[in-house]
């Protein structure tokens, strides 16, 4: 049941991996998220080190978002035009953030970043989607419907360099688009996710792109800088361990064809509030991990 | 009891080997039990044996010293920070063996004295490790870093001392048993068994010992290492065939 992990160096249960990938893999099927905010807190959790489960999540991520875009592509549900734009600022941002990864390392902090940003990341996106499904099942009880205007003027329209994007009925400047996908690349590039849980709100709410174009064209960027990411990781920093990335892709493309299934049967609301749950759960115990005290305050590294 | 018998028994074997024909050699002859490690995926650890023949048992004592390929070693220290166990201080030691373990016949101290042990670098408290250049700290700190890994080395199995490992078989032979942990380091390991008589060293005998990984996870590192952007390019591509292919099957399920 044991295999060998060559770069994390470490024996681990496949299966037990494998089922890890099929139940993260499963809720992003059920809730349309790529999982990576899960499964890298969950690969620490089991032993391994947090700049190889970064590393590892940013191949598994680009394999996750081929077999998603396909899907939206025949659909029509990507703009290429602006998956362009995001994907130059991604990229930048993915080089900016494989060297801040790799400075980071060299001084000993990138666990302790790693750690952290997770903590902040899934305290804000679980406290968020509890509050929004706690709103959600309150409202569906008080049968209000309110609703949105598609998206309004704001600040964001004093930008310059203003282009049409046809696809998204849009004529706006490239900056924010450009911003959006350079943090979103350095994510990529630190924790290992696809960043589609704030690139999807960006696009909505800050650009103003219809709703149902903006998950196909975040994966066709995220296909990209993930590529991209996974390329920089295993040159400059050995991170990317591709025995782990199959087996958890294995896992987890299989539990997202069920979890999307699953989908229809389940109130979304409900379901949103116990996966906040979990996502507050996960991030309480990176928590406690931080705080109590090391049975051994040192640590060694030897250099190749 | 049995000091007299082991006596007696060097004693007859003593008598065998001073009889005409046999030449009395001043040092020590000794060998390993095999001279290659291979650490394949289900590797859990191994034993190799140490054997060889000395002249005097009574007088002589046996050193063995296993010593890993010479790395560079960051050794970081936690303190909290605002509630949070945060990497503070560090020190980078160079030249500094992956592996090192030492059998004798007796404790260390009462083998040699304390000045040879430091210059011959035998026993765990008597390894120089050279500060970095560059790495500057203080030498209080410097000890309190250097205890905690050779603490973290001995209890991972990497670093050890045993007094009374090597035992004297039949008055001449000599044999221990050095065991090598599943997390054993890889590369050129050197086994130099040292014959002393009245604490000075008068012999001396290196063996080669080579630890190397094999096997399909052992070829994925090498290349991951020595081609780190072909690699990283296989890692994409299969990425990519890997989630096309996922689509493609459910597609037609």
């Amino acid at each position: 049941m044991n295999v060998y992990l060559p770069i994390a160096e470490m024996s681990v249960n496949w299966l037990a991996i494998l089922l890890m990938g099929g139940g993260v893999g499963f809720l992003s099927g059920i809730f349309g998220v790529g999982g990576g905010f899960l499964m890298t807190p969950l690969l620490i959790f089991l032993g391994i080190p947090p700049t190889v489960a970064v590393g590892t999540q940013a191949a598994q991520l680009t394999a996750a978002s081929v077999s998603g875009v396909i899907a939206h592509w025949r659909k029509d549900n990507v703009d290429l035009a602006m998956g362009m734009v995001l994907l130059a600022g991604g990229i930048a941002g993915s080089f900016v953030g494989v060297f801040l990864f790799r400075y980071l390392d060299a001084i000993g902090q990138i666990d302790l970043v790693i750690q952290l940003s997770y903590v902040f990341l899934l305290g804000a996106i679980g406290a968020l989607m509890l509050w929004e499904s706690m709103r959600s099942i309150i409202q569906s009880r008080a049968r209000s419907n309110p609703r949105a205007r598609l998206h309004e003027h704001n600040w964001m329209h004093g930008l310059p360099w203003r282009v049409r994007f046809r696809r998204s009925k849009l004529y706006i400047s490239v900056v924010p688009p450009l911003a959006i996908g350079f943090f979103i690349g350095v994510l990529a590039a630190i924790m290992g996710v696809g960043g589609g849980f704030i690139m999807i709100p960006a696009m909505i709410y800050i650009l103003g792109m219809p709703t149902s174009i903006v998950i196909g064209t975040s994966l066709f960027q995220i296909i990209f800088v993930s590529a991209n990411v996974t390329l920089l990781q295993a040159v400059l920093n050995q991170t990317v361990d591709i025995v782990l990335a199959l087996i958890l892709l294995i896992g987890s493309v299989v539990g997202a064809q069920f979890g999307t299934k699953f989908a229809g049967y389940l109130r979304g609301d409900q379901l949103r509030g116990l996966l906040a749950i979990l996502v507050l759960l996960v991030c309480l115990k990176l928590i406690v991990d931080l705080a109590v005290e090391p049975v051994d305050p040192f640590s060694i590294k030897w250099s190749r | 009891m049995v000091r007299l018998f082991t006596y007696l028994l060097a004693l007859g074997i003593g008598v065998i080997v001073a009889m005409p024909g046999f030449a009395k050699a001043q040092g020590l002859v000794a060998d390993l039990s095999s001279h290659l490690i291979a650490i394949t995926t289900d590797f859990t650890g191994t034993d190799l044996l140490m054997f060889g023949t000395l002249e005097d048992p009574e007088f002589q004592d046996v050193v063995v010293v296993v010593t890993g390929p010479p790395e560079t070693v960051t050794i970081r220290q936690k303190e909290q920070v605002f509630g949070v166990w945060v990497n503070r201080g560090s020190t980078v030691f160079e030249q500094v063996p992956s592996f090192y373990r030492v059998a004798s016949s007796r404790p260390l101290d009462e083998i040699m004295n304390e000045r040879d042990l430091d210059r011959s670098q035998i026993g765990l408290r008597h390894l120089k490790m050279t500060q970095a250049p560059g790495s500057q700290t203080f030498r209080a700190r410097l000890e309190a870093f250097q205890e905690a890994f050779i603490r973290r080395q001995v209890g991972r199995g990497l670093y050890g001392a045993d007094a009374s490992a090597i035992r004297i078989v039949g008055g001449r032979l000599f044999r221990t048993s050095i065991s090598f942990p599943a997390n054993v380091p890889t590369g050129q390991f050197i086994v130099t068994a040292y014959l002393l008589e009245d604490g000075n060293i008068v012999d001396a005998q290196t063996t080669p010992l080579i630890v190397s990984k094999t096997g399909l996870g052992a070829d994925v590192a090498r290349f991951a290492y020595t081609n780190a952007l072909w690699y990283g390019i296989v890692a994409v591509i299969v990425a990519m065939m890997a989630g096309w292919s996922a689509s493609w099957i459910f597609r037609r399920l």
